[in-house]
């Protein structure tokens, strides 16, 4: 248990990042360049002063199949790696899990302060909502917000921590998350508002664009959680891993 | 059978921590490497650009959008 285990983890879950990149790219082609294509159609139909008109850098077809791949695997990589450095961290420290718990809760973790909660202030747009003068300005909110929730999230796990001899891991564990939900609240009603949709936009397609995005977010990190479980169980618990293996050819 | 001393049973084994030594420099290293990908993925010629031109920005325009990062 050192630092060549974390290496090894390391690997695995950047590899569990790129199969469940793969399983959301699937679902993002199939669910989300539907409300996208219906973006850029309404994009198109009104302004023609900035955008994306005019000559094409990628065209449509590259964007939506080659362009849509790379984005999500490379970010699906990345948050491998991230998950599986907390991962670390977290293993043996926040209760009596084993690898493919701890796995999972990471990765709901993950899914929660990465994504949920901050698209939860400033949700995803899809083309032709968002004004292009105000990109930085939506940018540092977005990043502020994601920053502001993992902060809060270690705080409340700390919490939860330090709760729990004394007051029981049920009870420590309410406590925390009542914690963490008041102060994001607070920090939610704070923070300024993002921009509105342009007037005249279908809601139909602003809301399935929105589903799509949290389903693409929901599939990427439940494959990467359930995945990485797997992987993790046989470095850290071989045994465990050859029982549940033996027990299914019985 | 009414001592509560009973030997762990082999499910539920409690895995040791990995020391924050051996995880703290993957965790710097790899960390900053990776949120660099993130960084290329999420805002590079959106916010601010380190490469001219929109050729990154288009390459993963569509998943930028759904992934939910801000776009233009």
């Amino acid at each position: 248990m050192n630092s060549v285990t974390v290496r090894t983890l390391l690997v695995r879950g950047m590899l569990a990042g790129l199969g469940a990149g793969v399983l959301a790219f699937v679902f993002a082609f199939l669910v989300g360049e539907g409300p996208v294509d219906a973006a850029i159609a309404f994009e198109e139909a009104g302004s023609h002063e900035h955008g994306h008109g005019g000559e094409e850098l990628v065209s449509r077809t590259v964007q939506s199949t080659a362009g849509l791949a790379t984005g999500v695997l490379v970010f699906g990589v990345a948050i491998g790696g991230i998950a599986a450095l907390a991962f670390c961290f977290a293993l043996g420290r926040i209760g009596r899990f084993g690898a493919r718990s701890t796995a999972a809760l990471t990765a709901l973790a993950g899914f929660l302060l990465l994504y949920l909660l901050p698209i939860l202030k400033y949700p995803a747009n899809p083309p032709a909502v968002g004004n292009p003068d105000t990109i930085g300005k939506r940018t540092i909110l977005f990043v502020g917000m994601i920053a502001l929730s993992v902060l809060l999230g270690i705080a409340a796990i700390l919490l939860g921590r330090k709760l729990a001899p004394s007051w029981g891991n049920w009870n420590a564990t309410i406590a925390a998350g009542v914690a963490f939900v008041t102060v994001v609240a607070v920090v939610m009603a704070v923070l300024p508002e993002g921009d509105n949709t342009p007037k005249g936009f279908p809601a139909t397609d602003l809301w399935e664009f929105r589903v799509a995005s949290i389903g693409l977010q929901a599939v990427l990190w439940a494959a990467f959680g359930l995945l990485f479980g797997f992987l993790a169980e046989r470095v850290l618990e071989p045994k465990r891993a050859r029982d549940e293996v033996a027990s299914l050819a019985v | 059978m009414a001592q509560s001393t009973a030997a762990p049973t082999p499910t539920t084994q409690t895995l040791a921590p990995l020391p924050l030594r051996a995880v703290a420099p993957w965790a710097v290293f790899v960390g900053i490497l990776m949120l660099v990908l993130l960084y290329f993925v999420g805002a590079e010629q959106g916010a601010t650009a380190l490469v001219s031109g929109e050729g990154v920005h288009e390459w993963v325009h569509d998943a930028r959008h759904l992934l939910g990062f801000p776009c233009h």
